[in-house]
């Protein structure tokens, strides 16, 4: 499978531009070329040099060294949200898809709900009552995220359940979670992952608006959507301070796209 | 009759989901950490004033019965009031919502206008390089944050080619067009996204419905490859379109949220930001009960609208 992954353009596409970026995610546990909250007025809105390569903000402090330390926040979230949709999606959906009846009709009624909230509202309700930090963000758009994972895990398996050697594997006494764990999740993995790669995306456009917002990570964290909002002030001064984090977010972004995209045209029965 | 069956089924389930979007939001508020009152009125704050603030705000009272009292208010179109401004949330939204209605309206309009000629072209020369080209913009424009392309927009339209503006929204009561000019940057940033979603949702439904038999069927009666697409697959392929049209009008509002703060206009989604930074509690459950009403109502709305179109439904089921 592995090699039909590398076969699909999407897929290698959004490899490398992730690449990029759990590149410059790995070196800014070790090295970052300035403090990132290091000011020095004298020099600010600088356009890139080779001293700052990527130039300085109002503040004067090294875009590249923030963007660097930002992306460990950014990456922390996604991870977190994803992986809190993920589990918890992954248990509503299949106590909902395998028991059926009124504990599917039940989980179903509450993901529907959950799904009329649109947007980051979910995440705005969560942050009004604890306050805004980055433990707040990751959890409240992990929440928003588990309705879509229960929807696709449910699906896999009631489809999957029917299967004759599902049945098969109960006729000869398999106990409910072994029969879910070992013979049902498996065969249900590639749905789920191409969710995952979608919603990390998602995730990390909504933390960058929430951060834009100022309710989200808060500073003197650096956040790239938080930059975009400092930028915004100076954009006819010096444009060039909006034009970073906004790439990078977009990079983010299309990688996960592509990569969730790759994925689904490798593993969807019909193109494979 | 089974029109009426199919309709009644779907109200009910509106219900129930509104009855739950109910508990969530009523719920949120009340069991995550942070007793209200006291936030409101600071860490430092003396403990018989937030004792008063509690009993004003009616906190002390069981949690089924504000509940209650809280659900039988939303029948009589209470929302509650407002702490920081002291005005009922109901009346905070009136105000507010013809800029929101506004630059949903027009966000949808643009989407809807741009989606059918560029889905229908992409689906008729899949293999050419211009197809993709533009697929790899669609990719683009799912990813882009909108809240930077609106910079992008502020930049090109309003600084360097002077054609919009970007600075105080004129109100709809003062001058229409004038509102629809300031309305128009928003509306862009906001249907850019939404209409590159669509178009390739669009796009894969024709080249699946052009694989199918049907197609192969109307071809070989004659029909030119036109008039195959226009007369059959289009109208097939418009029938889940239709569905999407439904998530894409919550994206939509979703995503105004953020714009509204971007471009300052005096919508619903600047009132809600606003009502999170003030931890004005009541403010900011009224309207995301609201919003949430909002987007069951335009799902239910999708589901008539489907049945209006596919005489399947209505009949199958």
């Amino acid at each position: 499978m592995l090699k039909k992954c590398v076969q699909n353009k999407n897929f290698m596409i959004g490899a490398v531009l992730l690449g990029i970026l759990v590149l410059i995610l790995a070196v800014s546990f070790f090295y970052l070329p300035y403090d990132p909250n290091g000011m020095n007025t004298q020099q600010k809105f600088q356009l890139p040099t080779p001293a700052h390569p990527l130039g300085t903000d109002n503040f004067g402090r090294d875009i590249l060294s923030r963007v660097m330390k930002g992306s460990q926040s950014v990456f922390l979230v996604g991870f977190s949200s994803v992986g809190i949709g993920f589990l918890f999606g992954l248990l509503f959906g299949a106590a909902a898809g395998y028991l059926g009846g009124a504990v599917d009709e039940v989980l179903m009624r509450i993901t529907d709900a959950l799904m009329a909230f649109p947007g980051v509202i979910l995440a705005l309700v969560i942050i009004t009552v604890s306050g805004s930090s980055t433990l707040h963000t990751a959890a409240a758009l992990g929440v928003t995220a588990i309705p879509r994972f229960c929807r696709i895990a449910r699906a896999g398996f009631l489809q999957i359940k029917e299967m004759d050697y599902v049945k098969a594997a109960r006729s000869r006494g398999a106990s409910p979670l072994r029969l879910m764990a070992l013979h049902i999740l498996p065969n249900m993995v590639s749905p789920l992952l191409v969710t995952a790669s979608v919603g990390f995306a998602g995730a990390v456009l909504s933390e960058a608006g929430l951060s834009y917002l100022g309710l989200g990570i808060q500073p003197p964290e650096p956040s790239w959507g938080m930059m975009l909002f400092e930028a915004q002030a100076y954009l006819l001064s010096s444009p060039w301070y909006a034009f970073i984090p906004g790439c990078l977010i977009t990079m983010m972004v299309l990688g996960f796209n592509l990569l969730g995209d790759g994925l689904r045209d490798v593993t969807d029965a019909r193109t494979a | 009759m089974r029109a009426a069956f199919y309709l009644l089924k779907k109200l009910s389930s509106a219900a129930v989901t509104l009855f739950a979007i109910s508990l969530l939001t009523f719920f949120a508020f009340q069991i995550l950490p942070g007793d209200p009152a006291a936030i409101i009125l600071g860490v430092d704050a003396d403990p018989l004033q937030v004792q008063a603030l509690s009993k004003q705000m009616g906190l002390d009272l069981p949690i089924q019965q504000r509940y209650f009292n809280w659900v039988g208010g939303l029948f009589s179109g209470n929302l509650g009031v407002s702490l920081r401004y002291q005005v009922p949330v109901m009346e905070l939204i009136r105000d507010a919502l013809p800029v929101t209605a506004g630059l949903t309206v027009l966000s949808l309009l643009i989407t809807v206008v741009l989606v059918v000629p560029v889905s229908v072209y992409l689906a008729k020369n899949n293999n050419k390089k211009l197809a993709t080209a533009l697929s790899a913009v669609m990719q683009v424009g799912i990813a882009v944050p909108s809240f930077w392309l609106s910079i992008l927009l502020i930049l090109v339209f309003s600084v360097a080619l002077r054609w919009l503006p970007s600075g105080d929204f004129i109100p709809f009561s003062q001058s229409f067009w004038g509102a629809v000019r300031s309305l128009v940057l928003p509306a862009l940033s906001i249907s850019i996204g939404t209409t590159a979603v669509v178009i390739r949702y669009l796009k894969n439904t024709l080249l699946d419905q052009m694989n199918m038999d049907y197609v192969r069927t109307a071809r070989s009666k004659g029909l030119t490859r036109n008039a195959v697409l226009y007369r059959h697959v289009l109208k097939n392929a418009l029938l889940p379109t239709v569905t999407i049209l439904g998530m894409i009008a919550v994206e939509v509002l979703g995503g105004s949220i953020i714009i509204e703060n971007v471009f300052n206009l005096p919508g619903i989604g600047r009132l809600l930001i606003s009502g999170v930074g003030n931890r004005d509690f009541p403010l900011v459950q009224g309207l995301v009960f609201y919003l949430a009403l909002t987007v069951v109502a335009i799902n239910f709305l999708v589901d008539l609208l489907y049945a209006a179109i596919d005489p399947r439904i209505r009949i199958d089921r």
